[in-house]
């Protein structure tokens, strides 16, 4: 399992993980009574801890080594959920099980508090955002690090047009959507000529272009301070309480997931879909094939901002108050990162991330000040252990009958 | 009748490099015409300046797909040349790695094809038939091929050689009138060599396209092609028959090199 080596190898981690600590873990300088205080069991706890998570990770490497047949066997853990996978994967049992899921869905809002409601709609919303960037960069292959630009051209196009034109938010809804579709494919055109790396620099420096004019432009923005008085989306100008317009603002949102995941899966298995993921996979080829790729990448681009616009109109809708510091780069950054864990080109895998990394933080509030430490762990393990996510993407099976099979002869 | 392919003085210059240096290429209808020549002597790059992929320095190509008129294709886009009907493979294969076999014809098809986003969301009748259509005519491409079996691999895990075979396949797709194959034979076993000829023969023959091939291996080159190009430093140093071309002394000398000559 674990060779000699790897244990040696273990045990010298560890010393230098003594040597590297040890300012900090075991000198106390008490700088009122001007003592030093040796605390020598930390430099124990630290060796100790190390040695063992050390141990541990050259068994896990040495386990994704095995070839697949080896790994089930030696872990018979593994075979019972490969099984359980396949129980899960019937028709049989996936129906329920969505229907259980729907049911939980509708309920949570009347028997959560309003805080936890408020939550969930800002996992809904990264849902949404999730599955919009995982058009640019799950489907086209597009590295995007300004998607909160659009994100904020959604929030603000409904604050603004509700200040100053009051006009309501499903008025905003549909153009919030369409400037943000229509700046992207403004940027795009341009920008979309770079490949990779330079893509990734130019939509970061977007990004902050963004953020720093609505920080900048405070006559008509407010500036650093926001807008604030939006307000939640109306219900055929009924009067509602918070609660219910909380509980409201929840189902509206989780429709828009609802016809999100509709759209992208429909887009994802047509001809303009395929075309996404042949550029993703080569350029070269797919221009070869007769996939225009100017058009591919606008086409990806604007859709996956037409998405983070209505995200951004939700936004202002549900805080009923925005400013610039909401759509900072680590905004997008989040973002990606829930395509990325969740699965990248995966629609369960991104909402799968979606929740994780809007919810776990929100319930592990007690470790906060570890958040970001557990962040990057996480990132870098799963890279290693499972780089497609933790629901990777799988292409479309096709099935054929018998009387297809002999009609092409 | 005019010739299916004419590239006219085509030079095509890196900086200072001259890769192909004022080549006139033309192809008939229904021929198989091989390129020849040693390493780097820039096969490939005049394969690339037909495709589209570099805009010659100089140099004219123009096409006549059949039943049409002669068009120039010179600085048009590659997705535009492919879509008039000239379709390539790759010499170091360039397939869509995670999307299956099936899929990868599937893209071929895509010019073909006319759903945009709105047929995409909903789906119409019209959407849904294309949609049929192209995988019942995929799948018949592959069967072609040979590569049924694979359907809903993922064409990374395919072996070697029914990578090649993809590639062709994906090309076919594209309904091509001139298909370009860049070294086909590369990699590949002389079993498997030997069903490749068969299979160039054969899509000749029965889906009237001609073929114009890169390739190193000379007992294939000899055995199906009509014509051959010789190739040596950008400059077409011979072209006949495949017993003339085999004859000639410039072609031994730029094979062989000067001394085996002297
Ligand atoms: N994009 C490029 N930029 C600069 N030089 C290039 C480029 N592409 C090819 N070349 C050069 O042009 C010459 C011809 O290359 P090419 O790939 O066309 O040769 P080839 O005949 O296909 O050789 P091989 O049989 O090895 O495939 C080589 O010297 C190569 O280095
Ligand atoms: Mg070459």
């Amino acid at each position: 399992m674990v060779t000699l080596k790897q244990i040696r190898n273990s045990v010298l981690i560890a010393l230098w993980m003594m040597i590297l600590t040890f300012p900090i873990m075991v000198i106390k300088v008490n700088t009122i009574e001007n003592i030093v205080i040796w605390r020598w069991m930390n430099l124990l706890y630290i060796g100790v801890g190390t040695v063992i998570l050390s141990i541990f990770w050259f068994f896990l490497i040495n386990r994704r080594k095995l070839e697949p047949e080896e790994r089930k066997r030696s872990f018979a853990l593994k075979g019972k959920i490969e099984t359980l996978k396949g129980v899960l994967a019937k028709p049989v049992v996936q129906k329920p099980l969505y229907a259980a899921l729907l049911v939980i869905i509708i309920i949570f809002p009347f028997v959560s508090s309003l805080y936890q409601t408020g939550i969930m709609i800002t996992a809904l919303m990264y849902v949404i955002l999730g599955l919009g960037l995982n058009i640019v960069v799950g489907l086209g292959g597009l590295l995007h690090l300004g998607y909160a630009a659009f994100y904020a051209v959604g929030a603000y196009t409904y604050a603004l047009l509700h200040r100053y034109l009051g006009l309501s938010f499903w008025v905003c809804l549909p153009i919030g959507a369409l400037s943000a579709m229509l700046l992207g494919i403004l940027v795009g055109l341009p920008v979309l000529r770079l490949r990779g790396d330079y893509l990734a620099i130019v939509t970061l420096a977007f990004g902050e272009i963004v953020r720093i004019l609505l920080e900048n432009l405070s006559q008509y923005t407010g500036g650093p301070a926001g807008i604030s008085g939006i307000p939640r989306p109306s219900f055929f100008g009924i009067k509602m309480s918070l609660s219910t317009a909380m509980n409201y603002t929840y189902f509206l949102t989780f429709a828009l997931v609802l016809f999100t995941i509709f759209v992208v899966r429909r887009l994802e298995h047509s001809r303009l879909g395929r075309s996404w993921v042949a550029m993703r996979e080569d350029e070269v080829a797919s221009e070869a094939m007769g996939i225009d790729i100017t058009r591919a990448k606008l086409s990806s681009f604007a859709l996956g901002a037409l998405w983070a616009g209505l995200a951004g109109v939700f936004f202002s809708a549900k805080t009923t108050f925005v400013n610039p510091a909401s759509f900072t780069l680590w905004e997008s950054v989040i973002i990606l990162c829930v395509v990325v864990l969740g699965g990248i080109g995966s629609i369960k895998g991104v909402v799968l991330g979606a929740i994780v990394i809007i919810l776990l933080p929100e319930y592990l509030r007690a470790f906060s000040q570890y958040r970001m430490l557990f962040f990057g762990l996480i990132l870098v393990m799963m890279m290693i252990f499972r780089p497609g996510g933790f629901i990777p993407a799988k292409r479309r099976v096709y099935t054929f009958d018998k009387a297809q099979l002999e009609e092409s002869d | 009748m005019a010739a299916i392919l004419d590239a006219s003085q085509v030079t095509m210059d890196f900086g200072g490099l001259r890769a192909v240096n004022n080549a006139d290429v033309h192809i008939d209808q229904g021929e198989i015409v091989a390129l020849i020549g040693p390493n780097g002597a820039g096969k490939t790059t005049f394969f690339n300046v037909i495709t589209g992929v570099y805009k010659p320095t100089t140099g004219d190509v123009r096409i006549t797909a059949p039943g049409k008129e002669t068009e120039s294709i010179t600085g048009l886009k590659p997705n535009k040349i492919t879509e008039k009907g000239l379709a390539r493979t790759f010499q170091n294969i360039r397939l869509f790695q995670n999307m299956t076999v099936l899929e990868n014809v599937m893209i071929g098809r895509h010019c073909r094809m006319k759903a945009g986003i709105a047929g995409a969301v909903f789906r119409d009748r019209k959407t849904r038939e294309e949609e049929e259509q192209v995988v019942a005519d995929s799948y018949a491409i592959l069967k072609k091929i040979g590569l049924e079996t694979f359907v809903n691999e993922l064409a990374k895990n395919l072996p070697y050689g029914a990578q090649r075979r993809l590639e062709i396949a994906r090309a076919m797709a594209t309904e091509p009138f001139l298909l370009l194959l860049d070294e086909p034979a590369a990699g590949m076993n002389p079993h498997e060599t030997r069903e490749l000829d068969e299979m160039i023969l054969k899509i000749r023959a029965t889906e009237k396209i001609s073929i114009l091939l890169i390739e190193h291996d000379m007992s294939l080159v000899m055995s199906i092609s009509d014509r051959i190009y010789v190739m040596d430093y950008g400059l077409l140093i011979a072209e006949g028959q495949p017993k003339e071309v085999r004859a000639n002394p410039a072609v031994i000398k730029a094979y062989l090199g000067e001394e085996f000559n002297a």
